[in-house]
């Protein structure tokens, strides 16, 4: 009996309304944490798989020197590569396209270059405007190198000691 | 001031014995409404999606404008522009209908709202009674449109609305039994030039669990959260929006807004001295704010209402059906005609400076 009168006055009371209403009105006057996106960026990881890059040595020779591994250890397929011989005797790349559609952001790509050359970058908002412009060629590959070589520098200098 | 802009249309319009201006004064009165009630429509879904993304720590809309505040007319542009869209075997002008039966009691309520002293469209003897009758006609539009719409969903939207608007109908009709009781009449400037005279002579004292069950009632009448079966986002899709887009979309969601501040202002005529300044009688208090006109107190009052809807969408998760229909038939009902007994009784012995 005494139960049922106890029962009675919280659920006419109200006490789980009020005690619910309580916690939103706490919330309502908490801080918020909204990140305002493109002005403002959470921390990335140095070792964060974004968008593909060709890196260049400081005297301005492009680093890769078509060995294919990364083609080979592609578990995606997305790497497509032909090479010829230069007139220096070396070997470099004539073509060197990375689908980003096929692309998974593995990054194996990156552990397999014997010489650094392709890696990826902290860049993940790209856009394409059509389907084609989701292969990239070589040229697009250095010249994100090229833009970005200060960051990438950086982020490897970060990581090498766990390496 | 009114008396004098009555008199000025009068002159400018001289022929037709003031039959025309008649009808002229008629339609700026309507414009003069209908106007700030859309823009206010307009802010409330600004607020709801500004407060409730406080409540869940988020900021709500923030990129259209300086922090967001021109989004509801980019809202309005976007439906405005986008297409209509008829389900292939629909009874195109129920469809049609239905949005209108829904939008057009939401706005004719209004009519009789008094919003201060002598501040009205018409000054009706039986307003409560008109905005209980109108305001059921409403009904009528969310189940046109999930009839008229063709389509699964629509359809158990509307069955589900019909029985619980209904049922919350009687709830609400028996808390304004109660209001009438004390005030004795039902025309709403006297219920509320009744409640004069400080915070203590509103009605919300002696009629506080009717106030709580009236609010209650409200957020079903009004298919809010967590009473929104209606809609029911997650078990049917939009309910009876499903097939609906552009402007007779848009109709539909103003039409619940304009109802939700219709409901906030007749909680606040009925037991919150309506445009009555809380310190009235309070010594210093009330000679400081004389200056506030009244409107701004019943805006200010309705502001708490609207906020309430807000606050209570944001923390309750939606009623299961049958609980919907417990609550009203089985603590509700008992508990206004208990109520109703409650008043006649403290009528008979004038408790308090109510009766």
């Amino acid at each position: 009996m005494i139960k049922k009168v106890k029962k009675l006055v919280k659920d006419f009371g109200l006490s789980e309304i009020r005690a619910g209403m309580k916690i939103t009105a706490k919330q309502l006057v908490t801080d918020k944490i909204t990140v305002q996106f493109p002005e403002e960026r959470t921390p990335i990881s140095p070792r964060f798989r974004g968008l593909h890059a060709l890196r260049r040595y400081p005297n301005g020779e492009e680093r890769c020197i078509a060995c294919k591994l990364c083609e080979a250890v592609c578990p995606a397929n997305a790497i497509t590569i032909e090479s010829e011989m230069r007139d220096d005797g070396t070997r470099r790349t004539t073509q060197y396209d990375i689908d980003l559609f096929k692309c998974i952001f593995c990054g194996f790509c990156e552990e397999a270059c014997p010489v650094d050359a392709i890696v990826e970058t902290h860049i993940f908002d790209y856009a394409f405007e059509s389907r084609e412009g989701s292969i990239i060629d070589k040229e697009g590959l250095l010249a994100i190198g090229d833009e970005n070589e200060k960051a990438i520098g950086q982020a490897r200098a970060e990581d090498s000691k766990y390496r | 001031m009114w008396q004098a802009f009555v008199d000025l249309i009068h002159q400018l319009i001289p022929w037709f014995d003031g039959g025309l201006a008649d009808v002229v004064i008629i339609l700026i009165k309507g414009v003069a409404l209908i106007l700030p009630l859309i823009i206010m429509m307009a802010y409330m879904t600004y607020a709801e999606r500004k407060v409730i993304g406080y409540m869940q720590l988020r900021i709500g809309p923030n990129r259209v404008g300086p922090l967001g505040l021109l989004q509801p007319f980019a809202d309005v542009f976007k439906m405005m522009f986008k297409e209509i869209i008829f389900p292939s075997k629909a009874n195109i002008y129920l469809f049609l209908l239905a949005p209108i039966l829904a939008f057009v009691p939401a706005v004719a309520i209004w009519a009789v709202i008094p919003m201060g002293e002598g501040f009205y469209i018409t000054d009706l003897d039986v307003s409560l009674l008109y905005v209980l009758a109108i305001g059921s006609v409403g009904v009528y539009g969310i189940i046109l449109a999930g009839w008229a719409s063709n389509s699964k969903y629509p359809l158990l939207g509307a069955l589900r609305s019909a029985s619980m608007l209904v049922s919350y109908e009687i709830v609400i009709g028996f808390v304004v039994v109660t209001v009438v009781m004390i005030a004795g009449s039902v025309n709403l400037n006297t219920i509320v030039s009744d409640q004069s005279g400080g915070i203590w002579n509103w009605y919300w004292i002696p009629l506080f669990p009717m106030m709580i069950v009236f609010w209650i009632s409200a957020l079903a009448e009004t298919n809010r959260a967590p009473f929104d079966v209606v809609e029911g986002e997650s078990e049917i899709v939009g309910g009876t929006h499903v097939e609906y887009s552009g402007m007779c979309f848009a109709l539909f969601f103003m039409a619940e807004y304009i109802n939700m501040i219709m409901m906030a202002a007749l909680a606040v005529l009925m037991f919150f001295g309506g445009w009555h300044s809380p310190f009235e009688g309070v010594p210093y208090l009330e000679a400081w704010f004389a200056f506030v006109p009244d409107i701004m107190w019943l805006l200010a009052k309705m502001s708490f209402f609207l906020f309430l809807y807000l606050w209570i969408r944001a923390t309750f998760p939606r009623y299961r059906y049958d609980q919907i229909m417990r609550l009203c038939w089985k603590v509700f009902l008992p508990l206004t005609i208990i109520w109703i007994f409650a008043v006649a009784l403290m009528t008979q012995l004038e408790i308090g400076p109510w009766f």
